[in-house]
């Protein structure tokens, strides 16, 4: 039963929220409904144009929206209850946060009279979401709806991507108002810089051309500026000769295949991308926001470079490195300029310089830091993702992952050629992330092959979500890397703590084959090495939703490894090396 | 005053990027901040110093635009160079923050705190806290015969001061507002 068109422009709240969200082009919700939010999804009910998908848990409900949106550009849109709905959004909200991802959630919340009065399933949503949201809004007229969810889709996208939450109490969404449409005025209000200082990118050119040993760093801000941001690097790198390397969010800006990629830096990185880190002597971050993963220890980092520092965010410039230029401005219209500026002056280099940097640069990728012994039973987990990626990498593929050792191994051992096709949860490292994300990819790309690298104590915290997979058949290949270990926590305890594995091991996994049966898909074990291949391409080629239990050897490391409170060129390379065993000042850090 | 042995950026007039963010000693910055009158923002402002582990030395915060909807935020704060220069950042980047002025750095500006001072005393010591009161101009905002409540306005050393020299007095209870600033001129 479809509503008529009404043309007075007076309203139901609920149907403001609705109409709000096609007018932001909306198509797809990720929701549960519950008390406070029954008049938003009875016009749900009532309308075509947005599909609403019915999650398991709140939390995989932000995930799927974040997968959506890290896919397709769009902002990720969530629809939940007051109270425990808008509580086990919270997560979801915080890694949003971490990560740049835009998404809005909007959650439902007990009526404004009754607000403050400990109603059932109230809380204090807007004050306990406010440190994890871009910005949050209770609104209280009706009137205003429009414009707040208007102005909600607008900080969300604009500047540094990020979640936004609109908290909605039931009598606003029943109560008549005017719908508002979306004004050009949001500019008014929130309008970050994205056109870059002239003077400063002149000086940025000038320190590129005389660098002897450059680096390019990139990171999510790339993905987050859009595909212009990836194709005008691809340029920059191509032109120069350049070396560059990425972090776990920018994966993809540049491909995986081309010929200056070093690899991923950082704490899983590769020894020749923290190496020409450390020995660089000018660093262009594109980006990224020299997190603690990349860095190592801040006072060993990079020590003889100039350093400059593109981001939007003019608060990650000198935040946790001091930088010599620091650039705020979108990645494109920066790199833009940069590209131009540079051209104009006669796009130079010191050619012969570049030469000797790329041949010290062989000689670290000689090291082969990679490298590991395969068994002749048992499954190596890198070896499980080498197959998986030689099987699907030139398949229109688009990958998710937990946290954990196994999202490292993907890292490594999986190549991108296209940013928008890895989603990690890079900052806050949820564990949990990849099921949900991977719903919301399958969602946005019903085409696309869609794969979750998985271990099986992540996957785990998300499980519940096989019923949204199922529900929508949606063809996701959970790929679960099982060690029966919290892999990541028990190699730190190998490492740092004596080998005293504290609760690092779970004695009650299920039978994941069963479990997959049990809600009608199809479950795929494999525990031989030399069968693995075959049971790969069975997951690929099955039309629907695959657990596939991939049994590895339990107690692989993950290395190469900076150690925490190490700098870069202190990484381990291999395990069993008496000298790597990490100092209790590191052990402090996490 | 540290008139004669200025340190590199502590001067008012001089350029703020004369001063050396590798510079770890903790300076004082007097920060106006101004921002839409709407529930909550003082919530996010607070919630960003506690959040992020920043000083909070002295807050104000009260409508100064009725018909702009705006409010004013000042805020006392205490940090290295680079602290105050990521408290900015994070302040500017808010949705309601419209402007943050450090006045610190910006040119001159002046301070001033309202403080009330409840002191018991009795002979000569209820009249030597008049006497002083008159020193530094404070006014009697109230008065029983054991006690006055003393009403001084002023830069907050000032209130400092007068504190200090009413301890020995009978000082028991002291309100204050916290610092107010705008530049100069």
């Amino acid at each position: 039963m479809l509503k008529e068109p009404n043309p007075t422009g007076i309203k139901s709240g609920a149907q403001i929220v609705v109409d709000a969200l096609i007018e932001q082009g909306v198509d797809t919700v990720f929701g549960y409904p519950g008390g406070a939010v029954l008049p938003i999804y009875d016009e749900i009910f009532q309308q075509t144009k947005i599909k609403h998908v019915l999650v398991r848990h709140e939390q995989g409900a932000v995930h799927a929206a974040e997968g959506y949106a890290r896919s397709t550009g769009k902002p990720g849109v969530v629809l939940v209850t007051s109270g425990p709905g808008a509580t086990n959004a919270v997560t979801g909200l915080t890694d949003a946060l971490m990560d740049s991802i835009p998404i809005v959630v909007l959650t439902g919340q007990v009526p404004t009279f009754m607000i403050g009065n400990d109603a059932f399933q109230e809380a204090d949503t807007v004050g306990i979401t406010r440190p994890c949201t871009k910005h949050n809004w209770l609104v209280k007229d009706t009137n205003i709806l429009a414009n707040v969810i208007h102005e909600a889709f607008h900080v969300a996208i604009t500047g540094r991507p990020g979640p936004v939450l609109v908290d909605i109490p039931k009598d606003v969404q029943f109560a008549a108002g005017k719908y508002q449409k979306r004004s050009k005025d949001l500019r008014k209000r929130y309008n970050p810089q994205t056109t870059p200082n002239d003077k400063l990118i002149l000086k940025a050119v000038k320190a590129f051309e005389n660098s002897k040993k450059p680096i390019l760093y990139s990171g999510g801000g790339v993905v987050n500026s859009g595909e212009q941001a990836s194709n005008l690097i691809r340029k920059l790198v191509a032109e120069s000769n350049f070396p560059i390397t990425s972090t776990l969010m920018g994966l993809g800006c540049y491909p995986a295949s081309g010929e200056n990629w070093l690899g991923m830096l950082g704490m899983h990185g590769t020894y020749e991308a923290n190496m020409a880190m450390h020995d660089c002597d000018f660093m262009f971050c594109i980006g990224a926001r020299f997190d603690d993963r990349i860095t190592g220890k801040t006072d060993e980092f990079s020590p003889n470079s100039v350093k400059v520092h593109i981001d939007i965010d003019p608060s990650s410039i000198n935040k946790n490195i001091l930088v010599d230029i620091g650039i705020i401005g979108d990645i494109s219209v920066s790199l833009d300029k940069f590209l131009h500026v540079w051209r104009e002056r006669g796009s130079k280099s010191n050619t012969k310089e570049l030469k000797n940097w790329w041949q010290e640069i062989q000689a670290w990728k000689k090291i082969d830091c990679l490298k590991f012994k395969n068994d002749t039973k048992s499954i190596k987990p890198q070896y499980a993702l080498q197959i998986l990626e030689k099987l699907t990498k030139t398949m229109d593929r688009y990958v998710t992952t937990e946290v954990g050792q196994h999202q490292m191994w993907a890292a490594q051992f999986m190549g991108f050629e296209e940013p928008r096709r890895w989603m990690t949860s890079g900052g806050l490292g949820t564990m949990g992330y990849g099921f949900p994300a991977s719903i919301g990819v399958q969602i946005a790309h019903p085409k696309s092959l869609v794969i979750n690298v998985a271990g099986e104590a992540s996957w785990l915290m998300n499980m519940q979500e096989l019923g949204t997979a199922v529900q929508y058949n949606l063809p996701v290949k959970q790929f679960i890397i099982n060690n029966k270990r919290l892999g990541m926590v028990r190699q730190w305890q190998e490492l740092l703590h004596g080998g005293r594995y504290s609760h690092s091991w779970s004695d009650a996994l299920p039978d994941f084959v069963k479990l997959a049966e049990s809600y009608g898909i199809k479950g795929i074990k494999c525990e031989k090495l030399g069968e693995l291949e075959k049971a790969i391409i069975e997951m690929i080629e099955y039309d629907g939703p695959v657990i596939f239990d991939c049994v590895v050897e339990k107690h692989e490391n993950c290395f190469p490894m900076i150690p925490s409170g190490k700098a870069h060129n202190e990484m381990i390379l291999e395990a069993d090396q008496p000298e790597n065993k990490i100092e209790e000042s590191g052990a402090v850090l996490v | 005053m540290q008139k004669l042995s200025l340190k590199k950026g502590v001067s008012r007039k001089s350029a703020y990027n004369l001063r050396d963010p590798k510079d770890d000693k903790p300076e004082r910055h007097t920060l106006a901040i101004l921002v839409d009158n709407e529930s909550g923002v003082l919530a996010r402002v607070i919630g960003l110093f506690s959040g992020r582990g920043y000083n909070i030395d002295s807050l104000t915060v009260a409508e100064v635009d009725h018909l702009g909807n705006r409010s004013r935020i000042t805020i006392v704060t205490s940090g290295t160079p680079s602290v105050i220069e990521q408290i900015k950042a994070q302040l500017s980047r808010m949705i309601p923050v419209h402007d943050v002025h450090d006045l610190t750095v910006e040119g001159e500006s002046v301070e001033r705190e309202l403080a009330l001072f409840k002191v018991f005393a009795k002979g000569e010591k209820r009249v030597e806290s008049l006497r002083l009161a008159d020193v530094f101009r404070a006014k009697v905002v109230d008065s029983t015969l054991v006690s006055f409540t003393f009403e001084l306005t002023g830069a907050p050393e000032k209130i400092d001061a007068f504190a200090d020299l009413m301890v020995p007095l009978g000082l028991r209870e002291i309100a204050r507002t916290g610092v107010a600033a705008l530049a100069r001129g």
